[in-house]
């Protein structure tokens, strides 16, 4: 199987995306002649030229919205957002317009749009933009949120997610760009709303998403090795939809819960999971759910300090030896 | 009234010479004279749909807000009798106009605003959001300037699919201090993209006057994206006609974008929940209404031209009355959604479980 970046894999998708369907355009700040700010987009516009690979101003909340309003006359515009920390210029386009138009259209009115970009800390860029907003996204009921971890998971879950009808927006990681993995040759899909058991276990589960997948695995190994401990850990891949099937089939094996999320505390989308899980499997728990997240602060921007503020494999190794104490 | 540049002494002489001269305009003279007695029943349909649900909003039958379009019946009568089948129409909140002139049907209006099951957006949107994508009518906004950059998208959309059509993006006088429209007029400027925002100017946003509210010529900041603007009266269908005809032509010609403010006013309050005694006298309001009411401006000009006479106007009034009592009675007698209906229409993909590809979970408890 070839071996790509997180960035080419997301490349990949678009350009095959790009190819099968006329109707997908790919927009965003320096996204053609620079060759994207985080190079994702690097080659697309030599490719497939500036009708399908447009440069925007600096405008987010005209341009999305303005591909929200294209596609609902059936263009499917990918959209790039530098960083997912900038939906807040374009809050009302996203959350008002792309989440409820269907709705409030009693069902007359689709909106296949697009929304990607990088929503992550730890790059010491301070605290507009280390933002992480799918709990803020998911919360809106007509949107989907799709949070990829490895290079593989983010080509398949993003061609299937320029394929839904539905709203779909798509936080990646400026970190993990440069990760490698196999992926896949062609057209292979990701069906959103499957979690994925990154590794199987028999003592703990740890529910997570994106780079905490990374996070929890390689504490995932060292509990192996040091303490003797068997981890399963299952990687949510999407938000909403979300697999709670899977998480709970896992809580029926392991019978303890660690979730694992970079996102602040309050109303996070832990706290949904710990709710679900508390409320459909209440009676395989052995010990009370435990959850590792950000340290409730803005993002610090001190380099140190910052690996400390999010969750990292010290931090999960030692959540996860509360849980099993 | 408090608007800086239209005082209604300095444009009378000039708007009343004008206006013989705008039913000669080339989109105007070309109308049959059913055609302009279509015109004339749109604008008085609107009217009588909306006294109606005034009547049925004081009868509480109606939740919510009501934003009455009374006095502004000949902006949407006039730029939507311009459409052609590739030419989109989107608006703010204040969208009955809009809706019952591309050809909504008024039954499924007045249902939604009783919130209806078989109301034009099944009862989901209210008075607010009324679509109907099958007549190129995209909404029915709540934010206030939040579908400018949609309708802006309506015009990237036509354009990339090669289609010679046009987008009509309505909005307040008081959106245009919204920084979206601001960044959409941009975009559609550098991008040359077949739109024109009609800025519906009734003077007011909510209690708070464009005097009060704005810097500057309102379509004039169009000039700072380098698009063409214009003005004119909102209260001659057929100066609207003719305006609106022009930018639209440069917009399905040529692919360029404009900024068209039409002057007109409301006689209602913002809402029916605002009781209009804050912020104007009632002596502005008669003035208009006496001097300046579209209907009765073009009804007066109809029956000059001998395209109407007393009789006729009777009784297209008589049938504008009935249709709005048979679309309250419908919309009495139909169904309210039933709570089953709450999680529909959410997802595409919940709707179409067939073809649904993902898995998991799209709702929660
Ligand atoms: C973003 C936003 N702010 C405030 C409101 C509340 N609001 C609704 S309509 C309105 C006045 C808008 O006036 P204008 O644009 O002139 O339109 P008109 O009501 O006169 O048609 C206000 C303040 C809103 N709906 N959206
Ligand atoms: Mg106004």
């Amino acid at each position: 199987m070839p071996v790509l970046t997180y960035r080419e894999a997301i490349r990949h998708a678009l350009a095959e995306e790009l190819e099968r369907d006329p109707n997908v355009v790919v927009m965003g700040e320096e996204v053609a002649q620079f060759n994207g700010a985080y190079k994702v987009t690097e080659g697309l516009l030599a490719k497939f030229g500036p009708k399908r690979i447009v440069d925007t101003p600096i405008s987010e909340a005209g341009f999305i919205g303005m591909g929200v309003g294209a596609s609902m006359l059936g263009v499917r515009p990918v959209m790039e957002l530098m960083f997912w920390s900038f939906y807040s210029v374009a809050f009302d386009q996203i959350l008002n317009n792309a989440a409820n138009v269907r709705y409030m259209s009693g069902g007359q009115i689709n909106c296949p749009i697009v929304i990607r970009g990088p929503a992550n800390g730890g790059t010491n860029v301070g605290a507009t933009h280390s933002h992480t907003p799918e709990n803020v996204l998911a919360n809106h009921p007509g949107v989907k949120v799709v949070v990829p971890a490895t290079p593989a998971d983010a080509k398949g879950l993003l061609k299937s997610a320029i394929r839904d009808n539905d709203p779909v927006f798509f936080l990646e990681n400026t970190i993990l760009y440069g990760d490698k993995g196999e992926v896949p040759e062609g057209d292979v899909l990701v069906p959103l709303g499957r979690a994925d058991v990154k590794r199987a276990g028999t003592d703990l589960t740890i529910v997570t998403y994106g780079r905490c997948v990374l996070h929890s695995l390689a504490a995932a190994e060292l509990l192996a090795k040091e303490h003797d401990v068997s981890v399963e850990v299952v990687d949510l891949r999407t938000i909403r939809p979300l697999d709670i099937d899977t998480v709970l089939a896992s809580v029926a094996k392991t019978h303890r819960v660690l979730i694992v999320e970079e996102q602040k505390p309050f109303a996070s989308v832990g706290s949904q999971l710990a709710f679900m899980i508390q409320r459909e499997a209440f009676d395989e728990l052995d010990a009370p759910i435990h959850r590792l997240a950000t340290i409730d602060a803005p993002a610090i921007y001190s380099p140190p300090v910052e690996v400390e503020q999010l969750p990292n494999p010290r931090r999960v190794l030692q959540a996860a030896l509360e849980v099993l104490a | 009234m408090t608007k800086k540049t239209s005082t209604t002494a300095e444009k009378k002489p000039e708007t009343a010479a004008k206006s013989a001269g705008f039913s000669q305009a080339p989109i105007n003279a070309g109308l049959s004279g059913e055609q302009k007695i279509g015109l004339f029943r749109t604008m008085l349909r609107i009217r009588r749909f909306e006294e109606r649900s005034l009547r049925a909003y004081q009868a509480k039958k109606i939740g919510g807000f009501l934003h009455l379009y009374i006095g502004q019946e000949a902006v949407a009568a006039g730029c939507c009798s311009l459409m052609g089948k590739d030419d989109h129409v989107i608006t703010a909140y204040r969208d009955h106009g809009h809706a019952i002139a591309v050809g909504m049907d008024t039954k499924g209006l007045m249902a939604e605003l009783y919130g209806k099951a078989t109301g034009c957006s099944k009862g989901k949107g209210g008075s607010m959001h009324y679509f109907d994508p099958t007549r190129n009518f995209w909404g029915g906004h709540g934010i206030v300037g939040g579908q400018i950059p949609l309708g802006t998208g309506l015009a990237y959309a036509l354009k990339y699919q090669g289609k010679k059509g046009a987008a009509m993006a309505f909005m307040g006088d008081g959106a245009v201090n919204q920084g979206a429209v601001h960044e959409a007029y941009n975009l559609a400027s550098l991008w040359n993209l077949p739109v024109v925002f009609v800025i519906e100017n009734n003077g007011y946003s909510m209690g708070t006057s464009q005097e009060r509210s704005s810097a500057g010529e309102l379509a004039q900041r169009a000039a700072g994206y380098d698009m063409e603007w214009g003005q004119c009266n909102g209260h001659d269908v057929y100066e609207v006609r003719a305006t609106m005809d022009k930018f639209l032509s440069k917009a399905r010609e040529q692919s360029r974008p404009s900024t068209v403010e039409i002057d007109t006013y409301r006689y209602r309050g913002h809402s029916v929940a605002d009781p209009d005694n804050t912020y104007r006298s009632k002596a502005e309001i008669e003035e208009y209404r006496r001097t300046k009411d579209p209907i009765q401006v073009f009804q007066d000009q109809l029956v000059a031209a001998k395209v109407l006479d007393a009789a006729i106007v009777e009784k297209i009034d008589a049938e504008a009355r009935a249709e709005a009592d048979q679309a309250a009675d419908f919309a009495e007698a139909s169904p309210f959604p039933t709570p089953d209906d709450i999680q529909k229409d959410v997802y595409w993909e919940a709707d179409n479980p067939s073809e649904r590809k993902s898995h998991g979970r799209l709702f929660f408890e």
